[in-house]
């Protein structure tokens, strides 16, 4: 326990620098925040003034920030110009779709990265092995937008199989478990397009680290007992596999969010990652610098949840 | 009770395939001890897996020979088989123990596995502490639900034992039980391995590279060289007059109470590879008492000698130290 409170206390200091580096980065950009709220029509320099005013922008940049500093601390994240809403609930009301089609994305990559991993290893040298080599290799350097855009080809636009856009069926969408499963069958591609590098980067690690262990000394040992290769392969290689492979899930988790960005505007979903490609094209900065804070804690929450899996699994680390 | 008789093991190299272990028979009774000696690359640990029929390497095979167990060829099981063999029926215990267990395991669950594999899983956790009790450890609750790391070396090597022993096999192979261990520590391991050979009326086969542990633990000894035996003998009988030049340099290189730096001995060179194996007696390179047209042609057999015991050496029995030319 003190370990994780420790942990969450490093934190504060990276997510204040996060905070800062976003609202510094994000002035320095050019282009005008008024410009966006009035409209491109040129407005009256009266008018101008008076919004600059009513928005602090009149302000030096210091003390906008600690404005801003101060704001966040209390929770509330600002508001979004361009959609004449708070952006907490802006965000609010697209999280859900978000965390559906990432954590869709997580389980899929993670499963099947780690069946396909074991697989690999178990069946060193054999076609299987070949395969899995080559969906890592392939997967790892395809970019995801543009299999998601293949992906539409291939199974909404030639075969005809699965919707490419939304989240569901806008018209007679069904209701109870045949809208579930309406709603898989829009899930299906985004999260597909979403894990498929994660996939490829988990089996990968999983198969190195599983071939590692196998010719490690303790898995003669246990063969030496009479183990079945299944036994072995459960009870003491997975096992010992497991920490890289926790590892690469845990420190990566900030790809999957930074994928979404691109996958949900390929796909029409609408989560928060369409929201930040919105904003971006809008210059609507408060949501720009909302999403990118959430997305530092999500990762910071990551790692450490990383740690105290890692300290789970094996009794060597730490002060057990 | 085990039978190895011309058992050879290949070990495949790209194309090539390397014999590492040539036409070696050796038996051990229950009860008894049997070592096997030999500098590292002798072929010695190579033999020792081979009757398991389990290599730490994927590219070694047995390419030879028989191996019975109770009256039964192992040679030909199906690797199912070959399961039941493991555990049941012979028990192998490792060098290192720190990396022969499994860190993640608490030990008892690893003594376990050795029931748990062959399906006995009634009252498992009663025999473990059974066991680790007949190891000698203190208060075995609290050290089955240990990991290793919290052990220290010579609880760990006992934690191998009791897993290699939990079935009660007729077989003990022990690769080099001690080398790994502090002396003192190593001491308590080979009363414990003796005390065990007598209680459960155990065979032991002791592969090791110290004639010193040899001479402690044995009964009968094979001295092995570049894949074949060059020697076999009791214990005793080794020991007082050792016949073939390379059992001699072994005892001549053994540190006794008068050793002092600068009069240490070692026997020059190094044990060839399987790839450049010399023609005639495979010792010939180092030998000191070589004979040009004797020894380098055509390998040696390993030839009974009156009074017991056998040997390869063409000039067996014309010194009692080849190495000294004392006749």
């Amino acid at each position: 326990m003190w370990f994780v409170a420790r942990r969450l206390l490093h934190a504060v200091p990276l997510l204040f620098c996060v905070v800062v580096l976003n609202f510094v980065l994000i002035a320095a950009t050019p282009g005008d925040p008024v410009t966006i709220l009035v409209g491109d029509f040129p407005a009256p320099p009266g008018y101008v003034e008076q919004v600059k005013r009513e928005f602090g922008l009149d302000q030096p940049i210091y003390v906008q920030l600690m404005r801003y500093l101060g704001h966040v601390l209390t929770g509330d994240l600002g508001y979004s110009f361009a959609n004449r809403q708070p952006v907490s609930t802006l965000i609010l009301g697209r999280l859900a779709a978000t965390l559906e089609l990432t954590l869709t994305a997580l389980l899929l990559a993670s499963l099947l990265g780690i069946a396909l991993g074991m697989l690999a290893a178990r069946w060193r040298g054999s076609w299987l092995d070949s395969g899995v080599q080559g969906i890592a290799s392939t997967g790892y350097s395809i970019p995801d937008f543009w299999l998601g855009q293949l992906l539409i080809l291939v199974f909404s636009i030639w075969l005809g199989w699965l919707p490419s856009q939304g989240n569901m069926s806008v018209r007679g969408a069904p209701e109870g478990f045949a809208g579930f499963l309406d709603h898989l069958r829009y899930l299906l591609l985004p999260a597909l397009a979403l894990s498929f590098r994660y996939l490829a980067l988990i089996a990968r690690i999983t198969r190195a680290a599983m071939l590692e262990v196998l010719s490690a000394d303790f898995i003669l040992a246990a063969r030496s007992r009479g183990a079945s290769e299944t036994s072995v392969m459960i009870t003491h290689a997975l096992r010992n596999a497991a920490a890289p492979v926790i590892t690469v899930i845990g420190y990566n988790l900030g790809f999957i969010l930074a994928g979404s960005a691109l996958i949900e505007t390929v796909f029409g979903w609408p989560g928060i990652g369409r929201l930040l490609f919105d904003s971006i094209s809008r210059r609507d900065y408060p949501v720009m610098m909302a999403i990118l804070l959430m997305v530092s804690v999500t990762v910071v929450l990551a790692n450490l949840a990383t740690d105290i899996l890692h300290r789970a699994i094996d009794p060597r680390v730490g002060d057990r | 009770m085990l039978e190895v008789r011309d058992l050879s093991v290949e070990i495949a190299a790209g194309r090539e395939k390397l014999r590492v272990v040539e036409g070696v028979s050796f038996s051990v009774g229950r009860g008894e001890a049997v070592g096997l000696v030999g500098e590292s690359g002798s072929g010695k640990s190579m033999s020792a897996f081979a009757i398991l029929n389990l290599f730490p390497s994927p590219h070694a095979r047995i390419a030879g020979g028989d191996i019975w167990l109770e009256g039964r060829n192992l040679r030909g099981l199906s690797a199912r088989e070959w399961r039941g063999v493991r555990g049941a029926q012979i028990g192998m215990v490792f060098q290192d123990p720190s990396s022969y267990l499994d860190p993640l395991i608490p030990v008892g669950r690893q003594v376990a596995e050795t029931l748990r594999a062959h399906g006995r899983n009634e009252g498992a956790e009663a025999r473990v502490l059974e066991l680790l009790d007949l190891m000698e450890l203190p208060s075995p609750a609290e050290v089955a639900r240990k990991y290793p790391h919290e052990l220290s070396g010579g609880m760990r090597q006992r934690i191998l034992i009791a897993a290699a022993l939990a079935l009660r096999p007729a077989l003990l192979i022990a690769d080099e039980p001690t080398t790994a261990l502090d002396v003192t520590v190593q001491a308590g391991i080979l009363d414990l391995l003796t005390r065990l050979r007598v209680e459960l009326d155990l065979g032991i086969l002791l592969i090791t590279h110290d004639l010193g542990v040899v001479a402690e633990t044995c009964q009968q000894v094979h001295v092995m060289y570049a894949g074949t035996i060059v020697e076999q003998n009791e214990v005793g009988a080794l020991f007082r007059q050792p016949r073939h030049p390379y059992s001699q340099g072994l005892l001549g290189s053994m540190l006794g109470p008068d050793s002092r730096a600068g009069n240490l001995f070692s026997i020059p060179g190094s044990v060839p590879g399987a790839r450049d194996m010399p023609a005639g007696c495979r010792f010939h390179p180092r030998c000191p008492i070589f004979q040009p047209g004797l020894c380098d042609t055509g390998e040696p057999a390993l030839v009974d000698r009156t009074g017991g015991g056998s040997d390869r050496c063409r000039r067996s029995g014309e010194f009692d130290n080849a190495w000294r030319r004392t006749a």
